[in-house]
């Protein structure tokens, strides 16, 4: 039964999200983007808040509980609306009140996410309450993560990991970094492989944190490894290379965490808009939802534009996790989701920032002041965790059935 | 008064629409001739009597008007068709890609639907899905989602050709929505019978930056009845009526809609052939000191329905440009895999590719938004804010995938050998049009 509200057993969470990111982070919101690298410890109360609320019901947090994939034996043809819908309609209200302090929650890292998503019964138990932040990308190489250069190799109990990387969100505050790094570079993309590595671990060294355009209130750290020896308990998901699969594995995980990239994206554009409608209120212009937008203002007719893009974003989100809890495969749909609601954050921030004018250029302490942070926020979003073309590339090769040799 | 000349007119230009869909036309070399015939009747805009119509009487007297029972309250998010819209949807669809995709061609150049294909329709139950079980029709809930999947799937066909197929739905569906159970009784059951009548919602004017809400068609109260006058623009199948549903200034009240039969004085029909929807042989609906009864006001006239209608045309056009945005994915794939350059598939560049990327992503977008607010409809939710998002991106982004599917093809997309240029013209449609469609 075709039906695109949000579900009755969510809406509690929404309102208590909402609370969160209104009289938590909108209020910190400036102070930790102008004081970089500050440590917001405003939030430690809060991970514990969250931390009970994702025991509760595993229903909540900014993502990283809600993206394993329930056991095939549930798959009745009922529809279900799980963790992932719940996650991404939490992180929406969460990143309306602040994206970056929404990365900074601790123990809700995307680190966290790939652990939760492919992590044995044994590593999940292990590492549980602990953050856990991702490391991909190195100073060569970042869309095309088949091309890292960071190798581990077995030796005895260990694997001795080596390489350098750069961009890793939280990973400064993180307990843990999962990094990804290649076993045979030989062999190509089947042969990389994530590992935990332990914040401490001898020869784990963090190097610099970025001075950044936005989300400035989370730490983006970079990393040496020299010889790093990490338990071989601590590989994420199978130790085989296995030419067949290739890739999968590890991309896996980007099926489960794009729809909350774009869900933070759709946060942080109705931030924007709902500013924007309010000083638009203010200065006498009505937004007309009955009449078309060439009979109204420009500014109304530019509104509606946006808000539709928004609307649009926000419902391919809620569908690739609704896909996700439905256990149906749902790249495609997460790539969707990802490029509108990345693209849209970005337009619609700059576009509001235009219309509010120097209210929302110069640097507030809330409301219309934020603009212009959530305007440097927002680019981010289409960046990490696969770039706008990289989505594109997913989209059309699926589409189009054509391997990444031919439509490169 | 109609003149019996104009009249006559009329008739031939009906028959030779009629004429234009034989295949015979072109085996006798007639086609030239028929077409520049037809191109000349339409650009002099003669004007010709409405369609001949039938006697509409009740068949029985109810007491009360017969509704659609409201759908019931969800609790989930859900993107699942019943399986009872999954058959509608897998009728219509493979009607749509087996009949109209293969009329559409002609239909276009004809300015009309084959008759044997809006038969076809008719057995389709089309009007009767709106239509409350206790009058002889199909729908016992309100079904604006069916309706919406249904439009979906036959634009997929053809734009032009589903919105001849859809129109008389319009107006079997304004009368189960707010039709009170006399008007139910004496019109409702020709459109669940064995020959429905060909009928539709007449609410544009032609003028720019149209506001339904604004009205330039008047209704003054006379006497016992009302008098009507004004100008419709746009009506699909205006010239074969036989019934329509007016929206007309109701002096110091509002808009509001009106039933009115072709054969009543005053009523009048020119053909207006447009960019696109031409198979639909849209036409505009001149009314000159029209009389009509008391019970000719749909629903006592109440400010609800006339605002609900205009909200359910809109979604109604934002499933129809859902449709004609999928044929147009659907197409241009196999075409950019197939067509070479620089010796390898067109696809293999990022430009092509990206472009395909997009019109899926923005097809998806706008698919959502409409299921959105057609969902909110049938349960009796607020539904107009749903519906101005889907519209506008059904506006922008439904029109900017009918161009990239131009584009995609080059030159090949701007001649008639390819459907595209046709979807082109019939997408611009779709963000503007008011009325003529319900859902």
């Amino acid at each position: 039964m075709i039906y695109l509200e949000t579900p009755k057993k969510f809406q509690a969470l929404v309102a208590q999200a909402h609370q969160v990111a209104q009289q938590v982070f909108r209020p910190i919101s400036r102070k930790y983007d102008r004081a970089e690298h500050t440590d917001p410890k405003e939030l430690d109360m809060l991970a514990a808040l969250l931390d009970g609320m994702n025991e509760a019901g595993g229903t909540g947090g900014a993502g990283a509980a809600g993206v394993r994939r329930e056991s095939q034996s549930q798959n009745d043809g009922a529809n279900r609306n799980g963790s992932n819908l719940s996650t991404v309609l939490g992180i929406m209200e969460l990143c309306w009140g602040d994206v970056a302090l929404t990365l900074s929650l601790p123990r809700q890292g995307l680190g966290n996410a790939a652990i939760a998503s492919v992590a044995n019964e044994e590593q999940l138990a292990r590492f549980k309450g602990r953050w856990a932040a991702m490391a991909i990308t190195e100073p060569h190489c970042g869309s095309d993560s088949a091309a890292i250069r960071t190798t581990a190799r077995l030796d005895g109990d260990h694997y001795i990991l080596n390489g350098e990387k750069i961009y890793v969100t939280a990973g400064h505050r993180a307990d843990l970094v999962v990094v990804w790094a290649t076993l045979d570079r030989s062999l190509g993309r089947a042969a990389i492989k994530s590992f935990v590595v332990e914040k401490g671990t001898p020869g784990f060294e963090e190097v610099r944190l970025e001075h950044k355009l936005g989300i400035r209130a989370s730490d983006t750290a970079a990393f040496v490894l020299k010889d790093c020896r990490v338990p071989k308990e601590n590989l994420l998901g199978s130790p085989e290379i296995n030419v067949e699969k290739g890739f999968a594995g590890v991309m896996q995980t980007f099926d489960n965490t794009r729809p909350l990239v774009a869900a933070m994206a759709v946060g942080l554009a109705r931030a924007c808009l709902d500013e924007t409608r309010r000083l638009l209120e203010r200065a006498g212009i009505e937004i007309d939802y009955r009449r078309a937008a060439a009979q109204q203002s420009a500014a109304a007719a530019e509104f509606l534009k946006m808000e539709a893009d928004y609307e649009a974003a926000r419902l391919l989100t809620l569908q690739a996790a609704w896909m996700a809890d439905n256990r149906r495969p749902n790249s495609l749909q997460a790539s969707m989701a990802k490029a509108k609601a990345g693209r849209t954050g970005v337009e619609v921030a700059l576009k509001c920032l235009e219309l509010a004018g120097a209210v929302g250029y110069a640097e507030g302490e809330e409301g219309a002041g934020l603009l212009e942070k959530w305007a440097r926020d927002a680019k981010i979003l289409d960046i990490f965790e696969g770039t706008q073309q990289i989505q594109l590339l997913i989209i059309a090769r699926r589409l189009l059935n054509k391997s990444s040799a031919e439509l490169k | 008064m109609t003149k019996l000349a104009d009249r006559a007119m009329g008739y031939g230009l009906r028959a030779l629409n009629h004429f234009a869909g034989l295949a015979l036309v072109d085996r006798l070399r007639l086609r030239k001739p028929a077409e520049r015939l037809l191109y000349r009747a339409a650009r002099g805009g003669f004007r010709s009597a409405a369609a001949a119509g039938r006697v509409f009487s009740a068949a029985r007297k109810l007491m009360q008007p017969e509704r659609p029972a409201r759908v019931g309250e969800s609790a989930l998010f859900d993107l699942t068709p019943t399986e009872e819209q999954r058959m509608l949807q897998e009728a219509a669809r493979s009607f749509a890609d087996e009949r109209l995709r293969a009329a559409a061609a002609q239909a276009d150049a004809a300015c009309a639907a084959p008759a044997e294909l809006l038969a076809q329709s008719r057995e389709l139950g089309l009007a009767a899905l709106g239509v409350p079980e206790a009058l002889g029709g199909t729908g016992s809930e309100r079904n604006a989602v069916t309706n919406v999947l249904v439009a979906e799937a036959l634009a997929h066909g053809d734009l032009g050709l589903a919105l001849a197929c859809l129109a008389p739905a319009a107006v079997s569906t304004a009368l189960s929505l707010w039709g009170d159970a006399e008007q139910q009784a004496k019109y409702l059951p020709a459109f669940t019978g064995e020959n429905p009548p060909a009928a539709a919602l007449a609410l544009m004017e032609a003028r720019p930056l149209f506001d339904p809400f604004a009205l330039e068609t008047r209704a003054r109260e006379r006497g016992d009845g009302y008098v009507l006058e004004g100008v419709k623009t746009l009506v699909p199948l205006a010239a074969s009526a036989e019934l329509f549903v007016v929206a007309a200034q109701l002096a110091e009240r509002g808009p509001a809609l009106f039933l009115v039969e072709s054969s009543t004085a005053g009523v009048s029909i020119e053909a207006e052939p447009a960019m696109g929807l031409r198979a639909a042989a849209t036409g505009r609906l001149r009314l000159d000191r029209v009389e009509l009864p008391r019970s000719a006001l749909l629903g006592s006239g109440e400010a609800r329905i006339y605002e609900d209608c205009v909200q359910l045309a809109r979604l109604g056009w934002c499933a129809l440009a859902c449709g004609t945005a999928q044929a147009v994915l659907d197409y241009v794939i196999p075409y950019v895999n197939e067509r070479e350059a620089f010796g390898e598939p067109i696809s293999h560049r990022q430009s092509v590719a990206f472009t395909v990327a997009d019109i899926a992503i923005e097809l998806e977008g706008l698919r959502l938004a409409t299921w959105r607010a057609a969902s909110r409809a049938e349960r009796g939710l607020p539904f107009a804010h749903e519906v101005a998002l889907a519209r506008r991106l059904c506006s922008d982004r439904g029109m900017a995938i009918g161009s990239h599917g131009v584009q995609l093809l080059g030159g090949h997309g701007y001649v008639k050998e390819h459907p595209v240029e046709r979807w082109y013209r019939d997408l611009r449609a779709a963000g503007l049009m008011e009325g003529a469609v319900l859902v």
